[in-house]
């Protein structure tokens, strides 16, 4: 691989697998992150976005499969080759260095020799500039955080790899480094992949998610996209909450499906019918859902016979489990805005819903 | 890096030989040494262990013959040794851990800022040379020294007893010894005890003394097991303290092989020992870990 | 009160403990300063004589030349024999682990006696005896095993992300190795080689077995307990304990410094 021609461009994995014996973690992933973008590898732990993380530092070698960054194939391209670099979860800074020699160790490396220049501005890019001759010992968990992410940009690499790298951090640090991250992101321009189980850390971040499970990807799309149009159950429940409730398809209107919703006639748009059958799980999200008193008259979809179970107080919103005469209990959330009705535990309540923000998945699907 | 093809739908990459190798080359020179200065030389005396004197009787001079008898009667004529040896061995570890699990106790849990100073002390004895700390106890316990003063002045001791050429001091001395070899591996099990699991212990209604029988002690064994190894091993085959603080009645196995060596030249019978010894160590090793269930010895 | 004793018993106890181990030590530092000749057992009076007068005895600096001799070199060669082992043990996963593990650990297990008899067994049936020789190959080859435990605890509390973050940043194998993990290890190799020559220059039987006419410092105290011990052997046991005691603080001091700001 040539060392003077500057490798950049999108990322591309094509049929990336990898096994640990009879271990498959990563099963024959294919996809493409633009260059300059921020994405996110979503799933649980054991989904395999860590192992696809390393395979990109090469850090651990695929199975099969090629991974290219614009026309460069650096598959067989190891780890210090690569135009890569990474924030590694537990920061990983070298305890026997300063910040400052941190920071300049890819620089250094590299065989530049004035440094002083890019370390300056990197360090003053993370406001830590003051802390250059400490060590990382001396450094709280956030001021590390910032100074593994120096570490990283300082290079200006093609690719910037983040392993759940907010996971040390407490809430609010956390919601704060967010949004710096994003930040320095589109400041510096380079494509950042970050690997996080957090859904809300990925929606709040990324222009692309891709959810994995099991070594797959199981939906790839912006944050909207995903949450608002979930294609399978995995992915509906993992970012946020939702309802499924079981419902059949009797017939077709226009640009809807009329449905059977456990006795009631709802609409679907087509456009929200993920389903192959027509027996369907209806997915509604929590927040979609509009609580009225049982006297109301109403149009539209609407689910009658509910009875409040449980109501729990989240400041920003209430949350009410509503158990519907077909006892299955479901989630509402009100913002407390004085919208919703005045309600206590045990009122009859009937559910209200816009259409378009149903979505309907296979009847059998997990 | 060598990468195996198989179809194009399957490239697999096979595990870097690279780092086998690399292992190996680390490995040699240390093991060679090894091999050639510990193991041959053992399998050496084990050859010489069953060799008879030659015919021309000379001094040193020894023909293979492969008399296994040598090995009994190697044992029963020093029979009495190899007891001794033993029993020595067995009260000095027990004396050791007696002494050393408190002292461990209270420097990983009771010690404060005077942690790391402790340690250094109970280390302290590796930096002077064990000979003078053993003669240092032979004066201490001599005829001319303190202890022997006020134990007859408190009338414990008739006017005219001594302590040292005794078993009592040969123990003591090996005893002494071995303090460091049992204290730190029991420190360092004690050590690593998270005290959240004392706490949680307190928590489920056990009192100091139920929550050191059943959460610090058991958790403390490979602690104990080590330095139990460490001790015991060593002070059976010893033969220093003997000399020093003992008389010819206190001999153990290690003064035997010692002289059968440089006294009377007598090689096969030093060898057909050293075996017995060491095999009898051995057995008692894979019987004691087979109990005490440790495996992770190096 | 009763509570106070029963606090603190276990401290009174460590510390009379402490007390008991350091009393031999403190009679041989007492006793380089008797007024004695050659029999230094009953206390005759103060003198600095013999911290004056090191090598009066005869044979005495000439073993302990010998003693540095043996050490050093052997200090030297198992270090580096002993962590080789260490880091092939610690980081590759390779074949014949058990076996190596073994051999290493035997050494140990094995008792002195037999370990110095075995030696010179050898050595006489090939024709080369005893002599400095014999014993620095000895001394190299008993150190080994305790360099690799030193060694090997340190290269396991080694975080491999540590590497793998140098990997990341442009540093090839080499490079890893000299900038991130040899500083890191680094201590325990120290420590490593502090404890070899601690073994090295305290050993008796086994270079007593080895040795021939060679005297160490170790033997010369033997030899000379039979007719009675210069107070200059004291004076050297002192001088041994002082420098190594500092040793021990200094380094402490040096890795409390490490962590804070240079």
């Amino acid at each position: 691989m040539s060392e003077k021609k500057k490798v950049e461009g999108d990322l591309r994995l094509d049929q990336v697998s990898k096994t640990f014996g009879d271990f498959v973690a990563v099963d024959d992933l294919s996809l493409v992150i633009p260059k300059g973008s921020f994405f996110a590898l979503l799933g649980p732990s054991g989904c395999g976005k860590t192992t696809t993380l390393r395979m990109i530092a090469g850090l651990e070698e695929p199975s099969s499969g090629k991974i290219l960054i614009g026309d460069t194939d650096i598959t067989e391209a190891k780890a210090h080759e690569r135009p890569v670099n990474t924030v590694f979860q537990n920061y990983a800074l070298f305890p026997h260095l300063t910040i400052f020699e941190n920071v300049a160790f890819g620089l250094r490396r590299r065989g530049i020799k004035d440094v002083n220049e890019a370390v300056e501005k990197v360090l003053n890019l993370v406001e830590l500039a003051h802390l250059k001759n400490r060590k990382p010992g001396q450094l709280s968990g956030g001021q590390q955080q910032r100074i593994a992410l120096a570490r990283a940009v300082v290079n200006r690499p093609a690719l910037l790899l983040l392993d759940e790298p907010l996971g040390a951090l407490d809430l609010k640090l956390r919601r704060q480094m967010q949004i710096e991250l994003k930040w320095i992101q589109t400041e510096v321009g380079i494509t950042f992949v970050h690997v996080t189980h957090d859904q809300e850390e990925a929606m709040t971040m990324a222009d692309t998610i891709a959810v994995m499970n099991n070594g797959r990807i199981e939906q790839m799309g912006s944050p909207a996209d995903l949450y608002e149009n979930p294609r399978t159950v995995f992915v509906a429940n993992f970012l946020g909450q939702s309802n499924f409730i079981d419902g059949e398809v009797e017939a077709s209107d226009g640009e809807n499906l009329v449905v059977s919703l456990k006795g009631s006639k709802i609409a679907l748009p087509k456009s929200r019918n993920n389903a192959k059958s027509s027996s369907l799980k209806l997915g509604i999200r929590p927040e979609k859902f509009r609580l009225h008193t049982a006297d109301e008259k109403l149009t539209g979809n609407f689910l009658e016979g509910g009875v409040i179970t449980d109501i729990s107080f989240f400041g920003v919103s209430t949350q009410y489990l509503v158990e519907m005469p077909w006892k299955q209990e479901l989630m509402v959330f009100e913002q407390n805005d004085g919208g919703a009705p005045d309600l206590e535990k045990g009122d009859a309540v009937t559910l209200s819903w816009e259409p378009q923000f149903t979505f309907a998945l296979d009847g059998d699907a997990k | 890096m060598s990468i195996a093809h198989t179809s194009s739908s399957e490239k697999v990459f096979a595990p870097a030989k690279k780092s086998h190798r690399t292992a190996y080359l680390l490995l040699a020179p240390g093991l060679v040494w090894l091999l050639i200065f510990f193991a041959f030389p053992l399998l050496n005396l084990a050859e010489t262990s069953t060799k008879t004197p030659a015919p021309s009787f000379e001094t040193g001079e020894f023909v293979q013959t492969f008399r296994f008898a040598n090995f009994i009667d190697a044992f029963s004529a020093n029979q009495e040794q190899f007891f001794r040896s033993f029993f020595y061995a067995l009260c000095a570890t027990v004396l050791a851990l007696a002494i050393s699990y408190p002292l461990a106790y209270a420097i990983a849990f009771r010690s404060g800022v005077w942690k790391n100073f402790m340690l250094v002390m109970v280390i302290a004895p590796f930096f002077t040379s064990f000979l003078l700390r053993t003669l240092a106890w032979k004066q201490i316990l001599g005829a001319e020294g303190p202890v022997v003063s006020v134990l007859q002045f408190l009338r414990i001791l008739p006017a005219d007893a001594t302590i040292t050429a005794t078993a009592f001091s040969v123990i003591m001395g090996l005893t002494y010894n071995f303090l460091p070899f049992m204290t730190l591996p029991i420190y360092a099990s004690l050590d690593r005890i998270d005290y959240r699991l004392l706490e949680a212990s307190g928590d489920l209604y056990a009192n100091s003394a139920t929550t050191f029988r059943k959460v610090t002690l058991p958790l403390s064994m490979p602690g104990v097991v080590a330095g139990t190894l460490l001790t015991f091993i060593p002070a059976s085959g010893d033969y220093i303290n003997a000399q020093l603080l003992g008389s010819p009645d206190n001999f153990m196995i290690g003064n035997v092989i010692n002289s059968r060596f440089f006294r009377v030249v007598d090689y096969p019978t030093a060898a057909s020992l050293s075996f017995i010894l060491m095999a009898s160590i051995l057995v008692l090793i894979v019987i004691y870990i087979r109990r005490a269930g440790t495996d992770e010895l190096v | 009160m009763k509570h106070w004793l029963s606090k603190n018993l276990i401290r009174i106890y460590a510390a009379a403990a402490i007390f008991y181990i350091l009393l031999p030590i403190l009679y041989t530092v007492a006793f380089s300063f008797n007024d004695a000749d050659k029999r230094n057992i009953v206390w005759q009076g103060f003198t600095l004589s013999a911290w004056l007068n090191p090598c009066e005895p005869i044979g005495i600096c000439e073993a302990l030349g010998n003693s540095f001799k043996v050490g050093i070199t052997a200090t030297i060669a198992s270090t580096i024999l002993g962590t080789m082992i260490a880091f092939a043990l610690g980081r590759y996963n390779f074949r014949g682990r058990a076996t190596t593990n073994l051999l290493i650990f035997l050494p140990m297990a094995t008792p002195e006696v037999v370990l110095g008899a075995s030696l010179l067994s050898m050595f006489i049936n090939i024709q080369i005896g005893a002599g400095l020789v014999p014993v620095i190959i000895a001394h190299i080859m008993f150190c080994i095993s305790f360099v690799v435990v030193t060694v090997k605890a340190r290269v396991a509390s080694l975080d491999p992300k540590l590497e793998e973050a140098a990997r990341d940043l442009y540093a090839n194998e080499w490079e890893t190795f000299r900038r991130v993990t040899f500083p890191l290890v680094a201590p325990g190799i120290a420590a490593a080689a502090l404890l070899a020559f601690a073994l090295s220059f305290d050993d008796f039987i086994i270079t007593n077995f080895n040795s021939g006419t060679l005297n160490t410092f170790p033997e010369y105290v033997w030899t000379a307990s039979l007719r009675g011990v210069p107070p200059q052997a004291n004076v050297i046991g002192t001088l041994m304990f002082v420098i190594a005691l500092a040793i021990v603080f200094a380094g402490q001091v040096i890795s409390k410094r490490r962590q804070t700001r240079r």
